[in-house]
């Protein structure tokens, strides 16, 4: 198990590397960032030169790589066009992001698994197809109008809560935003904890369980649940590195200074230091979440095993 | 137990995956009384007066800053402001005197050396400072700022500190009209702190202006307080102002109509519809020194041989700008008819109808002079402009309808949309375009000599499309010859005639400046740079 843990994560090294050098070649596909720095006006050639001899843009791209990653080594990230260092930009916009996903993690997992479960129990009757229904409209509803329509009915109709959330992001602004950011999975989430209890409601070892006499609440949680939150772990777990990269559109729209707005910022300014260094957290955080969910297979289902 | 050990290693990876991320928070300052909340956007540089050329930072420095001058928010006027008087004789040599007993918040006092040691700082080549090009008329420019290679000297020797209030300043060439450029926030004074501990300066700006930093977060706020000691004229009337930055305009329009914001300086597209209903009159729309334009690539022989006017002059009369500007702008745009801007004003130069015919939409006229002139290069023309932000992709679809319709020959117009704005300004500035393109122009003073001269002379600064005309040339050098203001307006006016014949680029509108404002506020204006004039502003 251990040895299983530190292979996974040694095998992280060379990922990392080729995924940090497609997003810098990328990031330089995208073009010289220097003339938009002077606005509407010509760029002066002798302070642009300055400003690309400084930033490693005369080299030739293996060169400007080569440099971006010995500077990472001695853990300095360079600096976005504000004046700002990207470490310190990453230290503000990580845990900010990474509350709105817990928050949406946990709305997922609470409010997902449960309808999965109850629809599951009861195939076919009235709740289930109404909860069937409701995933649908959910789904078919793009982030960008559930968020804007939300946000109008609480915060300016009935004024709740607050519309926007302020700089420090504290869990109880993001509980609309993280629940926005959810709905999609969430209808996701139900539908695979559905199938997978309804599967799973007629295997061998459940009927053992209610033969044997133990109590319903037991068979469930422990028997049924247990094997049948496998494909839903799956989920969940890529649904991380999603959610944390992907909430660019939720971010936008509730103003929160996080990843998806700091990579957006970076790409509309071609800064490949911003890009390049927050993209690569995220490619950690989607090996570290992968990881997680396949040793969490073996909590989950004890006949898998690690070595 | 099995089941034990493998969470204890799941645990193990998710404290592995969390432990970079200390949870940040904090508290939130109780809003004071008196208090402006304002939207903001992140500065694109750090906050220098030579360094930023936005609108972002530009609210800052005006905030901060008092320069020599300063612009009148309504009639656009350089008046004195830290100068007490600016003379010349030859229009090539000016004395500059200060005003006594003014300090910097810090307590320092600005004196000619503040002036001095800052725009010495601008120009110089090693501080890669923006806008350093704006010094260049001062004698020794090149010297501080070399085209290629390293400086020559460290200070330009044009300025001269002869006192405490005084310096002189020798320009390289005659230029009526340079102390009225002196408004422009590129020319503040810097205190010494500025120089001698640059980082902390840049985390927490110390000015000579009505406000004071209080605290400042990049990336998200910035608190400024009226700062008490300020004996300027326009002491704030307000306790203070909160910049907050925000992700997204729509996302401030929504917190001004819930309540938690009071001014909003640039009302997105998609709420103009809805703006008179949700505020009424707390919505101000009015011209500012802002004109779209698109530039023909005059290097290109193609756009540039004889006849070629005509064809050029035809495409402008065929793009229709009033239904253009209040179907796509619900007019937050105004029809060009010059190259200029209503917010400089008669007196300043702008002339409504300058351009006259060609400027005006006649789709028959269109058609006869671009057949006239030899018809389109390959019969067809493509328009390029990014489309990241501005509308710009639904007025360049409109502009090549507009042409194709009065043309007649189908889809002869083509759009070239470019996804940012920093490969837009690669592909331009590159000089490789083979049709027309957008230019955005914001004037950095109200002079109409900002309007023409860096974008049409021969070797402009901003010359994107290289229009070459001797007459024109001559006629802005005589321009800024001209002792008379009113003279040497004419003499412009005189040299943008020349552009309604050749045509080099075709005026589309003239940008305005919105802004949307809560009932808690009063007296909010906008001056002609489309910043809000904040230390007029009241709180109820």
């Amino acid at each position: 198990m251990g040895r299983y843990v530190i292979r996974r994560l040694l095998q992280m090294i060379p990922v990392f590397i080729g995924s940090t050098f497609l997003i810098f070649v990328m990031v330089y596909a995208l073009g010289d960032p220097v003339a938009a720095l002077f606005g509407d006006k010509a760029p002066d050639p002798a302070t642009a030169a300055r400003i690309r001899k400084e930033l490693y843009l005369d080299q030739p791209l293996w060169k400007q790589y080569l440099h971006y990653m010995g500077q990472i080594f001695q853990g300095d990230f360079g600096t976005a066009f504000n004046g700002q260092k990207v470490t310190e930009l990453l230290a503000s916009a990580y845990p900010v992001t990474l509350r709105l996903t817990l928050v949406a993690v946990v709305i997922e997992l609470v409010v997902g698994i449960t309808l999965g479960v109850v629809s599951g129990l009861r195939r076919g009757r009235t709740v289930d197809t109404s909860v069937l229904v409701l995933t649908l409209v959910v789904i078919s509803v793009p982030t960008f109008v559930s968020g804007y329509v939300l946000q109008f009915l609480f915060g300016v109709k009935w004024a709740v809560i607050r519309p926007t959330v302020s700089p420090e992001a504290p869990f109880s602004e993001l509980l609309l935003p993280g629940t926005v950011l959810a709905l999609v999975s969430l209808a996701y989430v139900t539908r695979l904890t559905r199938t997978s209890i309804a599967e799973n409601v007629r295997a061998d070892y459940l009927r053992t369980a209610v033969a044997k006499g133990l109590p319903r609440r037991r068979i469930i949680t422990r028997h049924l649940l247990r094997n049948s939150l496998i494909p839903v772990i799956t989920f969940i777990g890529t649904d991380i590195g999603a959610l944390m990269g992907g909430a660019i559109v939720t971010e936008k729209i509730f103003n929160i200074h996080g990843v998806g707005y700091q990579i957006y910022q970076g790409i509309l300014r071609n800064n490949a230091p911003t890009v390049v260094g927050f993209v690569t957290i995220l490619v950690i955080v989607f090996l570290l979440a992968n990881l997680l969910v396949d040793l969490l297979y073996a909590v989950l289902d004890p006949r898998i095993r690690y070595a | 137990m099995r089941g034990a050990t493998h969470a204890k290693w799941a645990v193990c990876a998710v404290s592995v995956a969390l432990a970079a991320t200390a949870c940040g928070g904090g508290s939130t300052v109780a809003e004071g009384a008196g208090i402006v909340r304002s939207s903001w956007g992140d500065p694109q540089n750090p906050i220098e007066p030579a360094n930023t050329n936005e609108v972002q930072g530009g609210k800052v420095l005006d905030l901060l800053f008092r320069g020599l001058k300063r612009y009148d928010p309504k009639t656009g006027e350089a008046e004195n402001m830290v100068a007490e008087k600016i003379d010349t004789t030859d229009q090539q040599n000016f004395t500059v005197t200060l005003k006594t007993g003014l300090t910097f918040s810090n307590g320092e006092k600005v004196t000619a050396k503040s002036f001095v040691d800052a725009w010495n700082y601008g120009a110089h080549i090693d501080n890669k400072q923006n806008n350093s090009p704006f010094f260049a008329n001062i004698q020794g420019y090149d010297d501080v700022h070399p085209a290629s290679g390293n400086a020559k000297a460290k200070t330009m020797s044009g300025l001269v500190v002869k006192d405490e209030r005084t310096f002189t300043v020798k320009l390289k060439e005659k230029f009526s009209t340079w102390p009225e450029t002196l408004g422009y926030q590129a020319f503040s004074p810097l205190p010494q702190a500025f120089f001698k501990d640059h980082d902390a300066w840049l985390k927490k700006p110390v000015g000579n202006g009505p406000y004071t930093v209080e605290s400042y977060t990049k990336g998200s706020s910035m608190k400024l307080r009226a700062w008490d000691g300020y004996k300027g004229p326009d002491k704030a009337q307000n306790g203070g102002v909160d910049l907050v930055v925000y992700t997204d305009n729509n996302t401030a329009y929504t917190d001004l109509m819930a309540g938690n914001l009071d001014l909003v300086d640039d009302v997105p597209a998609k709420q103009l519809k809805n703006v008179k209903s949700d505020l009424g009159d707390r919505y101000i729309n009015q011209p500012a020194l802002i004109i779209q334009t698109v530039v023909f690539p005059m290097y290109d022989k193609r756009w540039n041989k004889p006849g070629m006017e005509k064809v050029r002059k035809g495409l402008s009369m065929a793009i229709n700008r009033d239904e253009i500007t209040k179907q796509i702008y619900q007019e937050t745009r105004t029809p060009a008819t010059d190259w200029t801007s209503p917010a400089l004003h008669d007196k300043g130069g702008y002339e409504e109808g300058l351009c006259g015919d060609a400027c005006t939409y006649n789709p028959e006229q269109a058609k006869k002079l671009i057949d006239e002139g030899g018809g389109l290069p390959g019969g067809k023309v493509q328009l390029t402009s990014n489309v990241d932000t501005g509308s710009h992709r639904d007025w360049m679809d409109a502009v090549c309808n507009s042409i194709n319709n009065a043309l007649g020959k189908g889809a002869v117009c083509t759009v070239n949309p470019v996804g940012t704005f920093a490969d837009f300004k690669n592909q331009i500035a590159g000089f490789k375009m083979t049709g027309p393109f957008r230019s955005g122009w914001q004037a950095d003073y109200p002079l109409i000599q900002n309007f023409l001269q860096p974008l049409y002379a021969t070797g402009g600064s901003s010359n994107y499309g290289k229009f070459e005309n001797k007459e024109f040339d001559g006629l802005i050098a005589e321009a800024n010859r001209e002792s008379d203001p009113a003279a040497a307006v004419a003499k412009f006016q005189e040299a943008e005639k020349i552009l309604a014949e050749q045509m080099p680029a075709i005026p589309l509108w003239y940008q305005n400046g919105s802004a949307g404002y809560s009932d808690l506020i009063s007296d909010v204006q906008l001056n002609q740079f489309s910043v809000p004039v904040y230390d007029q502003i009241k709180v109820s």
